[in-house]
């Protein structure tokens, strides 16, 4: 890919630059499809049930049933609902979601956009998500939805500060924003950075829990408070919501390994004959599952005691860690 | 800035129910919220009402026992014990040992069964999913065995007015004894499991905090009292039944909030097991399972009003009657209605999620606030 990014656009590097996306798509949505067959049968196995198993082979055409079901589905626009922005705030849901991908290493050759503020332009891009979901829950004209899209916009904007705040650590070592040196700085260091950056990485993978709205944080859709979040979509409206979250657990799980897990380098130089993708992978599924996980076992956070966690407990942790990597880089 | 741009707040009337998750049935409630914190909340409750008590009027006694099976349904032993108990107390019939003991043993079966759905669903309210599904698999076992007994899951219809209506079947009563450690271990399992989680503590600690002048003047009963410290627990204080042959603690907590709730229904259940074991040690290996009772049951002139301890509470049964074998009046008092009366109160000042776990915490079937 690094190849064609430095050619001048011509008709066959565009016409790979659009086939190369449309793989991407392809795979994300693959990803999506199973990622929630696999969230199914681990929350199955860690609940004593069995999971889905009916639907083809061992259930696995599942979730390709459910879509099919919901594209069936007829297409209800609440009489109320602010018809425009009704519909387009799934897409603005799930336009970003899809579009930090193009900065993402998986390995040192398969990448998009070899952008030199990689790393922003993932946060800047991510940040507009929330604009979708305020828009979805006060275009469905629902006091329930309002709620929850009020709450999720106080929350996406609280965790992203830390968020954003405790990757600075890991960008002071690396002294780039590009993710693709991000991920040679660790090489060369010969140590993944979840090591050096210890309370940066814990911060980041409470923020980014908080930013997925997954449990413990899943104060947008809490199920028996708010009836779940976007209940006046239904359809492939609600699909597109749906879509959206899986989409970001792929993109911050991929970002994770990139800047905590050391990307596609193997564990160990010896291991080195294994192509980076799969390692690549494992880290990304490594962090999936721990996402699931998490989902089996915690209760939901209240959402004051959520604010209270994000502001006065994470936020001065990441300033912290700041400032120790500053000294600490200043003084070694 | 013109005026009619200026900006304003205004209070939001919520309606949370009729058909809402966390209601536990068709419970409505009307909140006015400003921002998330509730400032005044309404319940609505009759979309589950049958009038019981009036249909019981054209019933003779043995055909109301399914129809309490229906106001509790979580714990239908208890209800049908409530019924029978009453018109025993007034007929003065003598009970035979065996079906006391039996009636002992599913009456404390049933308060697990009770406790384990209710701690099931607690979690699921505040967020945890996997409880549930834990706690159902225990559930379901006391479940099988009440099947066993009587043929049914949840409405059993078991007993009599003068014993029970079904043996024990061969071999059910030393399932029951290996079932005892089994769930001893299990709630143990639920402590580490789930008990000691911070988020979970947080979510609970200080939330709905009932004062002990608040729980006698609204007529609190069961765990909701036993929160606040007052230590009265029918099965100890006014012995019904065989009660009196067994060892066991009432457990009490101080705080009055939903964890101290939370915590006094795990050790009930752990308490009921001790009965249990007890009850089977001393269970009479013959007997008779039903006492000499006339074809016709008729209650003599008069009224009675006898109360047990259900596992929502004090549930009482009062019976006015003019010599027929029908009740003239038949009165139910319905702990789930009762606590639940508690909540406004509680609900003011906090915010939605709390609403959630407070209503959570009286723990309140719809089928027997509705009657």
């Amino acid at each position: 890919m690094g190849a064609y990014i430095e050619q001048s656009l011509g008709l066959t590097n565009s016409l790979v630059f659009i086939l190369s996306a449309a793989a991407l798509l392809g795979i994300v949505l693959g990803f999506v499809t199973y990622s929630i067959y696999f969230q199914r049968k681990i929350l199955g196995w860690m609940q004593l049930r069995i999971g889905p198993n009916r639907v083809g082979p061992l259930g696995l055409l599942q979730t390709v049933a459910d879509v099919l079901k919901l594209l069936l589905k007829e297409d209800i626009i609440p009489k109320a609902a602010d018809k425009p922005l009704f519909i387009i705030a799934p897409i603005i849901a799930f336009m970003p979601a899809f579009g930090v991908l193009a900065v993402m290493p998986f390995t040192e050759s398969i990448h998009f956009a070899d952008v030199g503020v990689g790393l922003l332009y993932y946060i800047a891009l991510s940040g507009i998500t929330v604009l979708g979901v305020v828009t979805g829950g006060w275009a469905s004209n629902n006091k329930w939805a309002l709620i929850g899209a009020m709450r999720s916009a106080a929350q996406m904007i609280s965790y992203e500060i830390p968020l954003v705040m405790s990757v600075v650590g890991v960008i002071l070592m690396t002294g780039s924003l590009n993710l693709i040196d991000i991920v040679e700085k660790q090489k060369e260091m010969g140590m993944w950075f979840f090591i050096p950056q210890f309370l940066g990485f814990i911060i980041f993978i409470i923020a980014q829990l908080a930013e997925l709205s997954r449990t413990p944080f899943d104060l947008t859709e809490a199920e028996s408070e708010l009836i779940s979040g976007y209940l006046e979509y239904s359809g492939f409206r609600w699909a597109f919501f749906m879509l959206t979250e899986y989409v970001y657990i792929f993109a911050m799980a991929s970002l994770t390994t990139v800047l905590f897990l050391g990307g596609w380098l193997p564990p160990f130089e010896f291991l080195g004959f294994i192509p980076g993708i799969i390692w690549f992978g494992l880290k990304f599924l490594a962090i999936v599952f721990f996402i699931f996980w998490l989902q089996a076992t915690f209760p939901r956070m209240r959402v004051d005691q959520l604010m209270q966690m994000g502001w006065k407990v994470l936020l001065p942790l990441a300033l912290l860690n700041i400032l120790i990597t500053a000294v600490l880089k200043t003084v070694l | 800035m013109s005026s009619s741009t200026e900006l304003r707040t205004e209070e939001m009337l919520l309606n949370v129910g009729p058909q809402h998750p966390s209601t536990h049935g068709v419970f409505r409630l009307i909140v006015k919220i400003d921002g998330e914190t509730i400032t005044e909340a309404i319940p609505v409750i009759g979309y589950l009402h049958r009038g019981t008590e009036k249909l019981a009027e054209n019933l003779n006694y043995t055909q109301i026992i399914p129809y309490t099976d229906r106001m509790d349904y979580i714990s239908a032993m208890s209800n049908n014990y409530m019924m029978v108990h009453t018109v025993e107390t007034m007929m003065g019939l003598e009970i035979p040992e065996r079906a006391e003991y039996l009636r002992v043993i599913v009456l404390e079966l049933q308060r697990v069964a009770s406790h384990l759905l209710w701690f099931g669903t607690y979690l699921l309210d505040l967020g945890a999913l996997s409880p549930l599904l834990y706690a159902f698999v225990d559930r379901e076992k006391i479940l099988a065995f009440f099947n066993e007994l009587s043929g049914a899951r949840l409405t059993y219809n078991y007993m009599r007015v003068g014993g029970v209506k079904w043996d024990a079947p061969e071999g059910w009563i030393e399932k029951v004894k290996e079932f005892v450690p089994y769930m001893r271990k299990q709630i143990q399992d639920y402590h580490t499991l789930v008990t000691g989680n911070e988020v979970l503590i947080n979510r609970l600690k200080g939330i709905g905090v009932i004062t002990q002048e608040d729980a006698i003047n609204y007529s609190l009963s069961g765990v909701l009292l036993r929160s606040t410290g007052i230590k009265w627990d029918l099965r100890k204080d006014e012995p019904y039944s065989i009660y009196d042959r067994f060892q066991f603690e009432v457990p009490t907590e101080t705080a009055g909030d939903c964890f101290a709730r939370y915590k006094i229904r795990l050790r009930e259940m752990e308490e009921s097991l001790n009965i249990v074991e007890q009850a089977i040690e001393q269970f009479p290996k013959e007997g008779e399972i039903m006492a000499k009772v006339p074809r016709v049951l008729r209650t003599p002139q008069g009224e009675a009003f006898t109360r047990i301890e259900a596992p929502r509470g004090e549930i009482g049964c009062y019976i006015s009657s003019n010599g027929k074998d029908k009740p003239y009046r038949i009165k139910f008092r319905r702990p789930s209605f009762a606590n639940l009366q508690v909540l406004p109160k509680l609900v003011k000042g906090q915010n939605v999620a709390d609403m959630v776990a407070i209503l959570g915490s009286i723990d309140i079937v719809l089928g027997e606030v509705d009657g």
